[in-house]
């Protein structure tokens, strides 16, 4: 019997298609009122990460190979809300919120974020790709001074992600992949506002030391995998996937 | 933090009025606030709600429905929170009287009401200090609700708890509501030492209770406007 060709490559990939197991996931702390977590069938997987680790560079592969594998991915990010992103652009271009104010418009789009996309699409069954979560939202606050108390409870009300991957970037090397892109430095991501130094390159610098010190004590309190960002692209995806693969087969 | 802004040391005083929709709160509050100026003392008022910055976002939320109880909780603690560090705290600092209609009260009764989890309300206004005299307007809940209904208002969405499925009728959703939030300020009312003001009472009676209780706890002396330093 002659075999279609395009047949028989098909049939591989088919047949290594997980259907992952649906479980019972937790939140942080308090939670979300009205919102079942008990069998939710997708997996959340977050990315974080300063600008220039690879952070979009590696969730675009990982999509890429998600669906590849037959898994239904959908993306999310901070500032992406409905609700709020469009306010939140316009204060921090005029730098006019405080620490706290600030603080809480990031929650709240995150919150927008986490019940009307990520839940529901764990709900369905989908692959979340998170680009950055609280981590970020919690680093970038305890530079500022904010309390860690408070801020554990304020992001109680998140759900406990599948894996979370931290890209660890050194500041040197950051302000080199941010020049090879943009030729400039972003005010918020070198930490301007902080008044660390007038100095935009002495700022970028001590600004994200602070925030990576600030992830390396998350760290020890969330256990997510720190991954050498210094690594090739296609060494770090490769990493990401066995591990994720091991998430997609977990009971 | 739950110290007051004289615990605090803050030369200024912050004073809070709460109650349901409807019980005079805001009418008594604005007639504190003309005794005051009429002394000539430094004051400020703030209204919940009220924050240039977040007030696009939340009336966005409203008008579109797209509010959950958590993002409600949020977006107006956002909103406290921008009033609380670019206005109330300066001011007190300054040693200004600083009237609010509305304070954290409001949250935690509103939000709880929606189901946010106590704690996790409380927690997130843990960077707000209390205020030095809170009063609370107490009306019976019919009064409350025959003060907003009689004029056949078009009751907002949230306003008359909609989000919460209570009736499918909006007028007997705000009463149900309105009834919720009241159990919760009756519940606070000891624990943060509210003064009760018995809101049934004439306009005047009212007032003439408000501003002694203000002028037997604050030393309203102190809070007079220099002519020689220009205040605004």
């Amino acid at each position: 019997m002659k075999r279609n060709p395009a047949k028989r490559n098909a049939e591989p990939a088919r047949r290594s298609i997980t259907v992952p197991q649906a479980s019972n996931r937790r939140f942080y702390g308090h939670g979300i009122p009205n919102v079942d977590l008990n069998r939710l069938a997708g997996k959340l997987i977050v990315v974080e990460g300063a600008d220039g680790s690879g952070r979009s560079t590696q969730i675009a592969r990982l999509r890429n190979w998600l669906e590849g594998c037959g898994h239904a991915t959908v993306q999310v990010g901070l500032k992406r809300s409905t609700l709020v992103s469009e306010e939140l652009n316009q204060a921090q271009n005029g730098n006019i919120l405080s620490r706290t104010t600030l603080s809480l418009f990031y929650a709240t789009d995150f919150a927008d974020q986490l019940e009307n996309i990520i839940i529901p699409a764990l709900k369905a069954g989908f692959m979340v790709l998170a680009d950055r979560y609280i981590y970020t939202l919690m680093a970038r606050d305890l530079v500022r001074g904010m309390d860690e108390a408070w801020l554990k409870n304020l992001y109680g009300m998140a759900v406990v992600p599948d894996a979370v991957f931290y890209l660890n970037v050194s500041p040197e090397e950051l302000v080199q992949r941010n020049f090879a892109k943009n030729h400039a430095l972003d005010y918020w991501e070198s930490g301007m506002d902080l008044g660390l130094s007038r100095d935009m390159f002495d700022s970028f610098m001590k600004y994200q030391e602070l925030v990576a010190r600030e992830f390396r004590r998350l760290q020890t309190v969330y256990g997510f995998d720190i991954v050498d960002g210094n690594c090739s692209p296609d060494g770090i995806n490769m990493a990401l996937q066995k591990k994720i693969e091991v998430v997609l087969k977990a009971k | 933090m739950t110290k007051t802004f004289a615990e605090l040391n803050f030369p200024g005083r912050l004073i809070a009025v709460e109650g349901l929709d409807g019980s005079g709160k805001s009418t008594q509050i604005y007639l504190l606030k003309r005794w005051l100026e009429q002394q000539g003392l430094r004051v400020f008022f703030s209204e919940w709600n009220s924050s240039e910055l977040v007030k696009n976002a939340t009336s966005k939320g409203k008008k579109r429905e797209l509010l959950t109880p958590t993002t409600f909780s949020l977006i107006h603690a956002t909103d406290f929170a921008d009033r609380y560090e670019r206005q109330l705290v300066p001011l007190l600092r300054a040693g200004y009287i600083v009237l609010c209609d509305r304070y954290i009260f409001t949250a935690y009764a509103r939000d709880t009401v929606r189901g946010c989890p106590p704690e996790w309300v409380r927690g997130i206004y843990d960077f707000a200090a209390h205020p030095d005299l809170t009063f609370f307007f107490k009306a019976q809940l019919e009064v409350s609700l025959q003060r907003i209904l009689d004029g056949r208002p078009q009751l907002k969405y949230f306003e008359a708890g909609m989000d919460m499925r209570l009736s499918a009728d909006p007028y007997e959703s705000f009463r149900i509501f309105q009834g919720r939030i009241l159990e919760q300020y009756l519940g606070m009312s000891t624990e943060f030492n509210f003064s009760v003001i018995d809101a049934n009472l004439p306009v005047e009676s009212q007032q003439s209770v408000v501003r002694e209780l203000v002028a037997s706890r604050i030393d309203l002396g102190s809070f007079v406007a220099s002519n020689l330093v220009p205040v605004a």
